[in-house]
């Protein structure tokens, strides 16, 4: 084939170098990027330390990613599988230790794209629920891979209703063994991964009868699969769940138990336990159980929430400044896409809340970190305050990214919908956190009940957690600005936002206690209210946001433009949660018609100031192009020529076409009764 | 046996579906043959087939050839004809997926017989009816998509031999997305710049062949193939065409309207408008589209929440069904309004499409602007709403919204393109506020406008703010107040950005620039406008219906419509001063009232849009309700579980075993 010239760059060498209208957009950044790397990594040491591990990852052939797209269901499984595998070498050929510093960049160098990470939740669920001697049993078999690990919660009938769940574990006090049954269809374990056909071993949850009494939901080590052959155990059913959305790598499974039993050593007992007589004898507090919970939240906010966007973000913003189309100036050339107002509105506001809740993680991890030493300490005062945080911060944030996300597929045009972009991949694998690890409604209805609970307590005059302390000074008054200018300040949308967020709590608490008091049972005034209380958890989580977002930026250093440029970010995410959800700042006139005018100034020009850093804004992300594995978003920008040469190596390109010679030649010569 | 909470929902229903049926389907005649065509589908076992998501692309792609083929076939031995019944036909065929030769029989077929001569038609009607050639619509290129002047395709006319020369200069000239294009089609209308007697002339239309025919090999100077796999759409080739000096003779350019001289003389068309036409059309089948996929997810949605049941309300009591939580109505309603809102709307631009086409063809255009703009503005609306709702009924489904079974992910994946194909929403909306700003113009140097945008003449003719009419008379149980209150919004956010416009174009910036700098403004006084249209469309079908129950039901839906969008924008009623904080909590309370209020016909109401379980293609949906079974039937059938173990085992695990 010829080769192909293009309109003004690609001349020379395989992809020409880095596109001039790419290039351009790196010329004068306001901001050193990598300063502002350094900053997101949380030291330069951090940044040499991810760079050497993405580094190590990516140059290792089995670990590549060049034909995710093309690969099927069954390719892609055992792709991971033989990446997870790969890993165990890898790590010990690098010196990479689970405890190591390097550990935590793994993940990210490999894109999650692997197995075995509920073997990962498998040893964590039995070094917090397990005895001193089943972590000493079992610890080391996972650890050496003698066995393969699951964790077998949700059912085809409950997910986060735990209480729900149907499988039963009855103690035969006989043989001293367990006898674990899913009784109906819908009992029957679903979802978990890695389970569908990997696994040899799972911890399920079931409810436990001794002597004829159910004592609730408890844990077990069920071995299901054969350690010599691999066949399935006598008494389980087990496989695969079916093709899904996204997540095609990982066999999640269904199990079924028929009269399987397990020895009384297996049911997990750090914190209950039945004695060979029959006795239940529970110990301990059960609230660490919570903190697993919470921990993976948190963690997942980042890994699994705020990377994702700002993959997203650095796609689609790259793709805008390459992409040209119609004209802003008749005789010019055709603009740059994100000169376009509109494609701004799209992407920057977006942009901003990769950096706000990059640093809400942060803070929720800090806050993680010194609750469990607390903790360790027996002291579980911070628990509820940690769980509301948790989930509150795992809804708001996973359901902001994933609805982002689709909107930098969208903002890339007709492109974006090509899995070449990557940006397919990332939406449908994010859309899945919300319902993962706790339903987004749910938990935000976990939340509100801690939050009406600190302002009953609070308005009582009794003490409430530092974070909810500011429902107690409930005061009404009026946002103070005169101009445009005066929204620029952190005090006054800050103010703004909990203002909003004080008036939703207090009037959804109020509410609650007119139909309580009217003699609506509880539990029906509860469900009376839940809408009002989704939306007052989110205006609190929302002004826990910005307000740790301007208490960062006041922290970091003036230095190399980094304070400067995170203010910008600071103010256009506040003030486009303002523009966006005016009715709620208006309500009560706490904003006026005319300062909403002025929210609506300040927020457009805010665009037009961080549209000139956009391009630096997301390479100080610091993605590797494969790591992004995307033809849109490379860090060279050549869109179109990569686009096209992917293309070609599409199976659908490189493999002969049966349907041709089955049925279109049949069609196109009238012989279509032979179909 | 149906399931019996199913059975308990429908036997509490106030209305009888049927009844609701009719109207969607535009009288019981239309529902009884509909029905009929659905049965041919149905009870064909030649129609029988794996579930496409155990399948790989290519066998994909191979099923829907298959069955595009077979449908050419079955279609012409039923003797059906009008496009209506094909378009049933074909959905309970495709279920959600699309078909490789959707655009030989929409744009191929359709763009030839309204844009060629009669000689034209002559030679080539017969071989598309036919099915003689398969042929596809290529007019976006890998550099442009709805800015069409853009594209950097040309056609050289040579009139040394009486051709034209075809190239794709540059990579980005590449023809990329059509569908049909990659594999499966050999003629393509190709859209390129015109260039004769030195000059470039604009877009024209060219019929160009691709493929020999007997072999389907790609023709010399001809490079097209499949552009690789994408969000959905597995079941497409949508392709690329790249020409290197590709010769067509004269006579395949389309030449209806414009035309090129045997001696390269170029003759003007008449009005480029006509060209508009078939976009509209396409573009009032999404609107009808929007309603129907978010239809079929809401049916999908409400059955299993009414199915799935999870949690206590009350201590001691069984589990309730998932649908009497508040929040999951409050998730659910909503959309199942707006699918019902969209649905009339579909059928107001269908009929107003109808009537002004039979205009166009006796050359008068005077409506053709307004309903452009209308067209593009819906279009836009409708499939973003669609599209969130869409999502927003999988995640009420939980974790099994999120299987393949659930069948949410295929309506989702196929729908969510036409947020951009057929003209990119944000440039739609902006094509809607052009007009808009226009018609503010109009009225403010002194003329009357009509149609839709009439309510701009009060505005400000009579200066009347709308915060002095309104905040009095808005009555919350009232739609057709509501439509005012509607109407007052559009209205505000019509002049504001009008005004606001003005003021960027007097800080002395281009007219562009003003423009751009505006933007933001302008797509939200179009969507407050679609928003006024929408809500005004409802209203209006209510007045039709004659049974008592069903008008009922409908105005409660109605009701609950326009509410909840009002409950959503309380910031734009707020700051016009068209409703007070007062009134902005009743719509609250009155939002969650109606919800109670629908949630015993909920299921009758999705019956009532009458979706096959065929066509419906979810085990979560069923209509007989018997979910977990189904989905536990479905799972086996997995690629992966088609042998126990899975040969991973003896290549991965078992070697890492042995080392460890």
């Amino acid at each position: 084939m010829a080769l192909l010239e293009t309109r003004k760059y690609l001349q020379g060498s395989a992809l020409g170098g880095v596109n001039p209208d790419l290039a351009s957009e790196r010329q004068t950044p306001s901001f050193s990027v990598e300063k502002l790397t350094a900053l997101l990594d949380g030291g330069e040491e951090n940044t040499r330390i991810r760079r050497a591990v993405v580094e190590a990852i990516e140059s290792d052939p089995v670990f590549s990613r060049e034909n995710q797209y093309f690969q099927s269901q069954n390719e892609k499984y055992e792709a991971a599988v033989r990446k997870a595998v790969h890993l165990q070498k890898k790590m010990h050929e690098m010196g990479w230790t689970e405890n190591g510093p390097e550990f935590k960049y793994i993940y990210r160098a490999l894109s999650g794209e692997i197995a075995f990470l509920l073997h990962t939740i498998f040893m964590r669920s039995i070094s917090v629920l397990g005895s001193d001697k089943q972590i000493a049993k079992w610890i080391p078999l996972a650890m050496q891979y003698q066995l393969i690990g699951s964790y077998a919660q949700t059912e085809l009938g409950h997910g986060t209703y735990l209480q729900g769940l149907e499988t039963t574990a009855v103690f035969d006090i006989t043989t001293q063994e367990f006898i674990l049954n899913t009784p109906q269809i819908s009992a029957m374990k679903w979802w978990p991964g890695d389970m569908g056909r990997s696994a040899t071993h799972t911890v399920v949850f079931a409810q436990l009868y001794v002597q004829g009494k159910c004592h609730g939901v408890h844990p077990f080590i069920v071995q299901i699969r054969s350690l010599q052959d691999h066949s399935l155990c006598p008494g389980i059913t087990a496989g695969d769940i079916g093709p899904k959305m996204s997540f095609e790598h990982i066999d999640n499974g269904y199990l079924m138990l028929q009269n399987v039993r397990v020895p009384r050593e297996n049911m997990l007992s750090k914190f209950c336990e039945v004695q060979p007589d029959g006795t239940y004898v529970r110990r301990g507090s059960q609230q660490m159980n919570y903190l697993t919970m919470t921990a993976v939240r948190v963690a997942l906010i980042s890994h699994e929430a705020v990377t994702p966007l700002m993959k997203a973000c650095t796609i689609a913003i790259r793709y805008s400044v390459v992409r040209r189309q119609s004209k802003l100036k008749p005789g010019e050339e055709e603009a740059k896409i994100l000169d376009f107002q509109t494609q701004q509105e799209k992407l920057l506001p977006h942009l901003a809340a990769a950096y706000a809740f990059h640093f809400i993680s942060n803070y929720l991890q800090d806050l993680f970190n010194r609750g469990y030493e607390e903790i360790q300490r027996e002291n579980f005062s911070m628990l509820p305050e940690l769980h509301a945080f948790s989930s509150g911060f795992k809804a708001i944030v996973t359901q902001y990214c994933a609805s982002a996300v689709e909107v930098c597929l969208w903002a890339c045009g007709g492109h974006g919908y090509s899995l070449l972009s990557g940006l397919p991949s990332l939406c449908t694998r994010i859309l899945a956190s919300c319902i993962y690890e706790g339903e987004n409604t749910i938990l935000f209805l976990q939340t509100a009940r801690f939050l009406i609970k600190c302002f009953m307590a609070a308005s009582a005059g009794h003490p409430v957690p530092p974070s909810v302390t500011y429902l107690a000074a409930v005061k009404p008054g009026k946002c103070p600005a005169k101009n445009k200018f005066d929204f620029l300040s952190p005090d006054i949308y800050t103010q703004a936002y909990r203002h909003a967020a004080v008036r939703l709590i207090s009037s959804t608490a109020a509410k609650l206690q007119v139909l309580i008091q009217s003699g609506v049972k509880k539990h029906d005034a509860w469900n009376e209210c839940t809408v009002q209380l989704v939306q007052a958890v989110k205006a609190h989580c929302l002004y826990i946001t910005v307000k740790n977002f301007a208490e960062t930026v006041e922290r970091l250093e003036t230095k190399g433009g980094i304070q400067k440029i995170m203010k910008h970010l600071c103010d256009l995410f506040a003030l486009h949660g303002i523009f966006s959800n005016s009715g709620v700042f208006l309500y009560d006139g706490h904003i006026s018609g005319a300062q909403m005018d002025m929210v609506t100034a300040s927020y457009l020009d805010l665009l037009a100031v961080i549209r000139k850093d956009a391009v630096p804004l997301v390479d100080a992300f610091d993605f590797t192009d494969k790591t992004l594995n995307s033809a849109l978003g490379s860090y060279d920008g050549q869109v179109y020529q990569r686009l096209y040469e992917w293309a070609r190596k599409s199976p659908t390109n490189t493999q002969t076409n049966p349907a041709y010679e089955k049925y279109l030649k049949p069609l196109l010569h009238k012989k279509l009764s032979k179909l | 046996m149906m399931n019996a909470d199913l059975r308990r929902e429908r036997a509490a229903a106030t209305f009888q579906p049927e009844l609701l049926t009719h109207i969607l389907d535009g009288g019981p005649d239309r529902t009884r043959r509909r029905k009929e065509i659905e049965a041919l589908v149905i009870n064909d076992p030649d129609f029988q087939h794996e579930d496409l998501n155990f399948l790989s692309r290519s066998q994909r792609y191979e099923q829907a050839i298959r069955k595009s083929s077979l449908m050419v076939m079955k279609l012409r031995e039923y003797g059906i004809a009008d496009p209506e019944e094909i378009y049933w036909f074909k959905r309970t065929c495709l279920g959600s997926f699309p078909e490789p030769f959707g655009l030989h029989f929409s744009m191929f077929q359709k763009t030839l017989e309204t844009q060629t001569t009669d000689a034209q038609k002559e030679k080539w009607l017969p071989l598309v009816r036919g099915v003689k050639i398969i042929g596809t619509y290529a007019q976006t290129e890998m550099g442009h998509g709805t800015h069409l002047r853009g594209l950097e395709t040309t056609a050289t006319y040579d009139p040394a031999t009486q051709e034209f020369i075809l190239n794709s200069p540059t990579v980005t000239s590449i023809k990329w997305w059509p569908g049909g294009l990659g594999k499966t089609s050999n003629h393509a209308i190709v859209l390129a710049q015109l260039y004769t007697q030195g000059q470039c002339k604009g877009l024209h239309a060219f019929i160009v062949p691709i493929r020999q025919l007997g072999t389907h090999e790609p023709l010399p100077g001809i490079t097209v193939g499949d552009i690789g796999p994408k969000f959905g759409y597995d079941e497409m080739d949508n392709g690329y065409l790249k020409m290197d000096n590709f010769r067509i003779p004269r006579e395949n350019m389309l030449m209806k309207y414009a035309q090129v001289e045997p001696d390269g003389t170029y003759v003007k068309p008449l009005s480029d408008k006509l060209t508009y036409g078939t976009m509209v059309f396409i573009r009032s089948l999404i609107v009808g589209d929007s309603a129907h996929s978010l239809s079929r997810a809401c049916t999908i949605a409400i059955r299993y929440s009414a199915v799935r049941h999870q949690s206590e309300l009350k201590p001691g009591e069984p589990e309730p069904q998932i649908l009497d939580y508040q929040t999951q109505q409050y998730k659910l309603f909503p959309l199942l309004a707006t699918a019902y809102a969209f649905h009339f709307v579909g059928a107001y631009i269908k009929d107003t499409y109808r009537r002004i086409s039979g205009d166009i063809n006796e050359g008068d255009l005077s409506e053709l602007p307004e309903l452009h703009a209308l067209t593009a503005g819906l279009k836009a609306f409708t499939s973003w709403t669609a599209n969130a709702g869409i999502e927003e009924c999988r995640m009420a489904c939980g974790g099994h919204g999120y299987s393949r079974c659930s069948g949410i992910p295929d309506i989702y994946v196929t729908f969510t393109p036409s947020c951009t194909y057929e003209g990119e929403n944000t440039v739609m909306m902006l094509q809607t506020a052009r007009f808009l700003v226009k018609s503010y113009t109009q009225v403010s140097s002194g003329q009357r406008v009509t149609g839709m945008v009439s309510y701009l003449n009060d505005l400000s003719r009579q200066r009347i703010q709308p915060q002095h009419v309104a905040a009095r008379t808005v009555m919350l149980n009232d739609p057709v107040s509501l439509v005012e209150a509607y109407k007052a919004r559009a209205a505000w956010l019509v002049e504001a950005a009008a005004k606001n416009l003005e003021a960027e174009l007097n800080h002395r910036r281009s007219k562009e620039d003003a423009w751009n700098k505006t933007s933001v403004d302008l797509v939200q006084a179009s969507e407050a406008h679609c928003h006024y249209v929408i809500v005004k469309l409802f209203a209006a079908k209510l007045a039709e219906v004659s049974n008592a129950a069903v008008r009922a039901v409908l105005t409660e839906l109605c009701l609950l419509y326009a509410l909840c969008g009002i409950s959503k924008n309380t910031g734009d009623f707020l700051q016009a001063g068209i409703l007070t904080d007062a009134q902005i909590t009743q719509v609250k309370q009155r939002v969650k009232e109606l919800l109670a209020a629908i949630r015993p016909n909920a299921v009758a109401l999705v019956d009532s849009f009458d979706f096959h379980d065929s066509h419906l293609g979810s085990v979560l949906g069923r209509y007989d309700g018997n979910v977990y079974e189904n989905m536990f039937e479905w799972a086996k059938k997995s690629p992966l579980n088609k042998t126990e173990v899975h040969e991973s085992f003896h290549k991965h695990l078992k070697p890492m075993q042995a080392k460890l």
